[in-house]
């Protein structure tokens, strides 16, 4: 228990940094801050999937889109949530993310593995192709700009005060999913994940273990949306495309499944090699290409797995100096 | 000594003071213009063709507009609107860019108008042809400025041509999206107001590669097709019509026969017409030249990503030129930009509400040679110019605003069953 402490307080430290940092670097730097944030939302509502249930999903931009479109509709049209109702807004796009993923769910959760991801990935296109085909809602292929943030006391069109919301947000994200996967509750989650049909003859109902699972991650993919809208000022069908799923994806495998922070760490990467690399050099594509290949082929844990790794060569190697033993088996968090 | 190293640290700050004082002298010179394409991603083609086009313009002029040297920052979209969006807000806050331009799809240009706003930075649209953007949103973006087109400017013209053609019934057939809408929406406005029927609207998915389902379709009663496609669609449609046994003339939009894909394009196309504000083949000096140091350079015909790009340079040396030498700041270089009047390579240009006032081609697709090339290659002949084409066509702009912006539904399909 004090190990996970440790964790906690090494991770409040390093969090509490860069809440300090980031509003002193260069605008550019915190505009991509903010974005990576969102994103690491996102990342880490799919990791609740990903990592802790063993759900791989290539639909969590569905959530994504529908809590975006959902602030964007209601702002630009009826001009609900540019005040204080901005957090009945965000409370809103939660519930509307958790409403189209316990429909969907009902639909995906029956699958696994490969045919989970591709029961999600059809539902995401779903939503994909309403948001560019429902041109009087969306606005079509052009999408729909929210030029005005929401203002309540606080000047958010500067781009620091509004990081700092974000952060706010992304904090109490990472806390309330930080407890939920350490409740008995995420703990079952993880028996799934490691083995169904064990915990079935354990009595839990695993289907509806797994189904609150998948609208908490739709709920929490509804939040990010909902920030994203404000955050990007322009909800399109890009946002809810399949390469958005994608990135969630990476995101969670690049920083480590199942470990919530690995989320962040793949958001922050993959925004620093896509939007700031590409403003130095033209060949960014094979730096984040090289760096998935090797995270994938060295790393299966993520760059999270890295502590792990070098623990169990030390481990290896003292006990190899110390007596010739087999090759141990890896160690499961 | 004392003296010595103070008269050294004075002698060290006033060279500093002055080293400061030049650069910042040298920098006021500068003119910094953020351009935003997409360099990556399946739009990287037209990206480089955008790019190109204003490079060759700057190189020239020895890099230099109106006087002032330029530092050209080239940002990748990825041809996404998000990413268009972070990299224009790049633009402005880290290399402090005077304006930025660029950006391909009308969807960028709808994202990128907003950013103009929110940092009072002029943004040029030399490609991204979304209507609103200079009609009913006019006030909404007043840093907006275009200098290539609107979606349906050029179709408004070929509406009027293929009437005068005596085309009675005319099928059309686009894609299904924003730009497609507005295209298809301005053939058919000036098309039905001047007397023809459209008879049936198809609206294939943007990337359609196989047109079997939607071919059979077509109402074999149409005296013509009219056809807006976009990138590789534009290749297939025609290929797979004429495969088909189909023989009606086809009339189309810009983009289905522009110089980015008519390289590409078989003989089943020779006879096609489509309209646009530029051909590579219009027989002027001026683009004869452009045309020739374009291809030296590049190794292909320049399309009118190309020659917008070139032109937009052109406008912004002028531009600079007239506010003596110096970037006067957004709201006064528009005021310069509006009231200019130049002779580009797609011809005379003046400006209306920030949208160019200029020629509409009527061109029709031919195997010749041209401008001393050896061989015969596909070119886009003009057989009729419509001069000084305004974006709200001869509707004058109150009573061209008061109608909706072109979209699926409108116009309405009156004559379809």
């Amino acid at each position: 228990m004090s190990k996970q402490n440790l964790k906690i307080i090494s991770v409040a430290i390093i969090l509490a940094a860069l809440a300090y940092i980031i509003p002193h670097s260069t605008s550019f730097v915190v505009l991509l801050a903010t974005r990576a944030l969102v994103f690491a939302i996102l990342a880490m509502s799919l990791d609740i999937l990903l990592g802790f249930t063993g759900l791989a999903s290539l639909g969590q931009a569905a959530y994504f889109g529908v809590g975006a479109y959902f602030t964007a509709i209601l702002a630009t049209r009826y001009h609900i949530g540019l005040g204080w109702d901005f957090w009945l807004v965000a409370l809103m796009g939660m519930m509307v993310g958790a409403l189209l993923a316990a429909f969907f769910g009902l639909f995906a959760i029956r699958a696994t593995g490969v045919y989970f991801l591709m029961i999600t990935l059809a539902l995401g296109q779903c939503v994909w192709g309403l948001a560019y085909r429902w041109s009087s809602l969306t606005g079509g292929d052009n999408g729909i700009n929210v030029s005005t943030r929401p203002s309540f006391g606080l000047d958010l069109t500067n781009e620091r005060t509004f990081f700092f919301l974000v952060f706010a947000f992304f904090v109490a994200s990472l806390i309330l999913l930080y407890v939920l996967v350490q409740s008995p509750f995420g703990r079952s989650l993880a028996g799934i994940r490691e083995r169904e049909l064990r915990m079935q003859i354990l009595g839990y109902n695993t289907w509806l273990h797994k189904y609150v699972a998948f609208i908490i991650a739709g709920a929490f993919g509804g939040l990010a949306g909902v920030l994203w809208a404000h955050t990007n000022g322009l909800v399109s069908p890009e946002t809810v495309v399949l390469t958005t799923s994608v990135d969630a994806l990476l995101m969670v495998v690049l920083g480590g499944a199942g470990t919530l922070i690995g989320g962040v760490i793949g958001s922050v990467i993959v925004f620093g090699l896509r939007e700031y690399l590409s403003t130095l050099v033209p060949w960014w594509q094979y730096v984040l290409g090289g760096v998935y290949v090797l995270t994938i082929l060295y790393l299966p844990t993520g760059l999270m797995g890295i502590p792990a790794r070098i623990r169990q060569a030390r481990a290896s190697y003292d006990r190899t100096s110390k007596t010739v033993t087999k090759k141990l088996a890896p160690t499961a968090s | 000594m004392a003296t010595r190293k103070q008269t050294l640290t004075s002698v060290l700050i006033g060279g500093l003071v002055l080293g400061l004082g030049v650069n910042a002298q040298a920098k006021a010179e500068e003119l910094r213009i953020g351009f935003i394409a997409p360099m990556t991603g399946i739009f990287a083609q037209i990206g480089k063709d955008m790019v190109n086009g204003f490079q060759l313009y700057l190189d020239q002029h020895g890099n230099k507009l109106g006087g002032m040297d330029v530092k050209l920052v080239v940002e990748d979209s990825q041809g996404k609107p998000d990413t268009a969006v972070t990299k224009a807000k790049k633009l402005v806050l880290q290399d402090k860019v005077h304006l930025f331009m660029g950006g391909l799809l009308a969807s960028t240009g709808y994202a990128l108008a907003p950013v103009s706003n929110e940092e009072r930075t002029l943004y040029i649209s030399p490609v991204p042809a979304a209507d609103d953007l200079t009609q009913r949103q006019l006030s909404k973006y007043p840093y907006f400025f275009r200098t290539g087109w609107t979606s349906s400017q050029p179709t408004h013209a070929i509406g009027q041509w293929a009437c005068e053609q005596g085309y009675k019934k005319v099928v059309s057939i686009a894609a299904d999206y924003a730009f497609g809408y507005e295209q298809q929406g301005g053939f058919q406005k000036v098309f039905e107001d001047c007397g023809g029927k459209v008879i049936q609207k198809i609206w294939p998915p943007i990337g359609t590669k196989d047109f079997g389902p939607y071919i059979p379709s077509i109402k074999a009663d149409a005296d013509a097709i009219f056809s807006l496609m976009v990138g590789p669609m534009s290749l297939q449609f025609p290929k797979q019509l004429r495969a088909s046994g189909n023989k009606k003339p086809i009339i189309g939009g810009g983009t289905s026969y522009d110089e980015f894909v008519l390289p590409f394009m078989g003989d089943e196309v020779i006879g096609d017409v489509s309209s646009l504000m530029y051909s590579a083949a219009i027989e002027t000096p001026k683009n004869e030249a452009f045309v020739k140091a374009y291809r030296s350079k590049y190794g292909k015909v320049p399309s009118y990503y190309s020659e917008s790009d070139y032109t937009t340079a052109e406008i912004i040396d002028i531009a600079i030129k007239q506010a003596g030498g110096k970037y006067p700041g957004a709201e006064k270089f528009i005021d310069i930009m509006s009231g200019l009047k130049l002779d580009a390579v797609r011809g005379p240009i003046s400006f209306e509400d920030r949208n160019p006032v200029q020629n509409i081609y009527i061109k029709k697709v031919e195997k010749k040679k041209m401008f001393g090339y050896d061989k015969a290659e596909l070119w886009n002949t003009v057989i009729k110019t419509y001069p000084h084409v305004s974006q709200y066509w001869t509707y004058g702009k109150e009573k061209f605003l008061k109608q909706p912006v072109y979209s699926k539904d409108f116009p309405p399909c009156k004559y379809c069953e």
